[in-house]
């Protein structure tokens, strides 16, 4: 072996060694990157435990707004999340679903199809404060809903409604086109077809979608504060049609408090919200995870 | 058979529906907003630098508002952008499939976070953090919220980039393999280039979004409508000028009511823009794909 070989082994031995390194480097910074986001979200949710944690009492959830932190409670604003929670579920379920239908399943035209694809992607786009512009001319003020639950609740819905739509014809999408023409060929008619045999094998998949979207709908803030939403609500909303305040409104006013014991009610108020989020979303992936296995069996 | 008909022309009327929703969006904030150009000219608007909507000498240029709104965007896109591509890297490309299903539904979820709660992070963790670095900086601040709505939309720049890299056809990095190409050489030669559509797809929405996000400014950014792109002092977004106007007692006439629909017609356009050319991308990522496979 002469020396220049050795030389060109050596090199090569060189480059390959920079190589591993920087191959192996990168692995171990994309971990890094990766572990340093979860944990930044793991260290929020231990803060605002450790924050929040002792005010969780009944009487904080009992209690109704008050000028005197230790005593102001999210009553009012619990029931009104709940409200929020129930009423959008029950507005967007059936006009997603039915959308979603009829642009998966009746809409045949391609240039069409593609133009209210393109569309829903825009509605899913426009910034949630705007929807509460919308909900302010046209609920508020135009249908004379005033500032009630019920116009919250469907500003919230016209928002979460693309989410239903896509998820509903994605679900659509992947029921299995063998089930679909046994069912045309026992006879059955489109709409039996898909009442009787697409809908129901869908159904999981659609139910997901629908919970990320009232998951997302009760964490928002900003078309609420829009349409009106209170500061203070000294009374328990007990009709679709009283004033209303939520969660997210009622932390975003504590945080604008210059007290510091505001802030440990903002604290235990973002517990309980973060709570129901997290619950929603962990039922939704645990729905469509066990669906997806039903569907591949 | 009536029955049935009658049912499905429900559903077309529920299909049609979103054409409706989007139609009265710009219905609304054009009929509102005209009252605001009836009084102010729409030249003024476009081209004024300051915004002062409540003195008695009032003032109607959108820079300020719009100033803000770059700003947060911008600093939440500077710390996204990398962090995002690197992770959608390392998670096509590096991962074990089995930490790759663990951590996406994690870096989802940071979507999925309420957005008041990342203001409360902005005002009362990052804020003081910033202070104890640079005293200098305001408690209400443009940098501190950017850099939160960085992690509020990580997640669609993470999960669209993947799926984009995902989608480079796997005979693509073979041939790249066969000649003698290294993984990281792999990663920057061929599969960043081929998934450059799909990546520009998502920056481009987490920008539009970030353009948006109203809550984390309204807590953490300060209402000092002022044209400036310093990051240090308190700053106000188109987002955070609607919240504040709509906390407030102003009468339904007067022309303080109507400039919330005019910076909401403005917000609305320049986000529909935005998502169009992010539509685009996402289309041609699409279409290429075809090619690739045929």
């Amino acid at each position: 072996m002469t020396p220049i070989t050795n030389i060109f082994t050596l090199i090569e031995q060189l480059e390959s060694w920079v190589e591993r390194q920087r191959k192996g480097s990168f692995a171990v910074y994309g971990l890094i990157f990766t572990l340093l986001v979860v944990a930044s979200v793991l260290t929020l949710f231990l803060y605002v435990s450790f924050a929040g944690y002792p005010r969780l009492d009944r009487e904080f959830f009992t209690g109704y707004a008050s000028r005197v932190p230790e005593q102001a409670g999210i009553l009012p604003a619990f029931l009104g999340t709940l409200w929020v929670l129930f009423l959008v579920a029950v507005i967007s379920f059936p006009l997603g679903v039915a959308a979603g239908i009829h642009l998966e399943k009746y809409v045949q035209n391609d240039r069409l199809s593609r133009f209210l694809e393109v569309n829903i992607m825009n509605l899913a786009g426009i910034p949630s404060v705007v929807y509460g512009l919308l909900g302010l001319q046209f609920f508020v003020r135009s249908m004379g809903l005033g500032e009630s639950i019920l116009a919250a609740s469907l500003t919230l819905s016209l928002m979460v409604l693309p989410l239903v739509i896509i998820s509903t014809r994605e679900a659509l999408r992947m029921v299995p086109q063998m089930h679909i023409d046994a069912a045309y060929a026992m006879g059955a008619s489109k709409w039996q077809t898909i009442w009787l045999q697409a809908l129901p094998q869908a159904l999981p998949g659609i139910v997901s979608g629908t919970l990320l979207a009232v998951s997302r709908a009760i964490g928002e803030a900003a078309p609420l504060l829009v349409i009106g939403a209170l500061a203070f609500v000294p009374f328990a909303p007990i009709s679709i049609f009283d004033y209303f305040t939520v969660l997210p409104v009622q932390i975003f006013f504590w945080l604008s408090k210059p007290q510091n014991s505001f802030l440990v009610n903002a604290s235990a108020a973002i517990l309980v919200l973060l709570s129901i989020t997290l619950f929603l979303n962990l039922l939704a992936v645990g729905i469509r995870e066990r669906w997806h296995k039903r569907l591949k069996s | 058979m009536k029955q049935e008909k009658l049912i499905e022309g429900l559903l077309k009327l529920s299909g049609w529906l979103s054409l409706a929703i989007t139609l009265s969006v710009m219905g609304v904030l054009l009929y509102n907003a005209a009252a605001f150009f009836a009084m102010v000219p729409l030249w003024e608007f476009i081209t004024g630098t300051s915004w002062i909507p409540f003195a008695e000498r009032k003032a109607f240029g959108m820079w300020p508002l719009l100033s803000g709104t770059l700003l947060t965007a911008g600093i939440a896109l500077s710390l996204a952008m990398p962090l995002g591509i690197l992770i959608a890297i390392y998670l096509s490309e590096y991962a074990s499939e089995g930490w790759r299903r663990i951590a996406r539904p994690a870096l989802d979820l940071l979507a999925a976070i309420p957005t008041v709660v990342y203001g409360f992070l902005a005002l009362v963790f990052i804020t003081p953090m910033l202070q104890w670095f640079f005293p200098s900086i305001a408690t209400y601040n443009a940098l501190s919220p950017g850099l939160v709505m960085a992690f509020m939309v990580l997640p669609i720049i993470t999960s669209i980039s993947e799926d984009a890299m995902r989608a480079v056809p796997k005979i693509h990095k073979e041939a790249a393999l066969a000649l003698g190409a290294t993984r990281w050489q792999i990663v920057r030669k061929v599969v960043v280039p081929a998934a450059f559509n799909g990546i520009s797809a998502a920056v481009i929405l987490a920008f539009s979004r970030a353009l948006g996000e109203t809550m984390i400014v309204s807590i953490a950014a300060g209402q000092q409508a002022s044209f400036t792109f310093n990051p240090a002092v308190a700053i106000q977004t188109a987002s955070s000028y609607i919240i504040q106007m709509s906390l407030g007692d102003v009468a339904q006439s007067s022309i303080e009511y109507s400039t919330i629909f005019a910076i909401g017609l403005s917000l609305f356009f320049l986000t529909y823009l935005l998502n169009n050319l992010s539509f685009w991308f996402r289309d041609r990522f699409r279409s290429s794909k075809i090619i690739s496979a045929a």
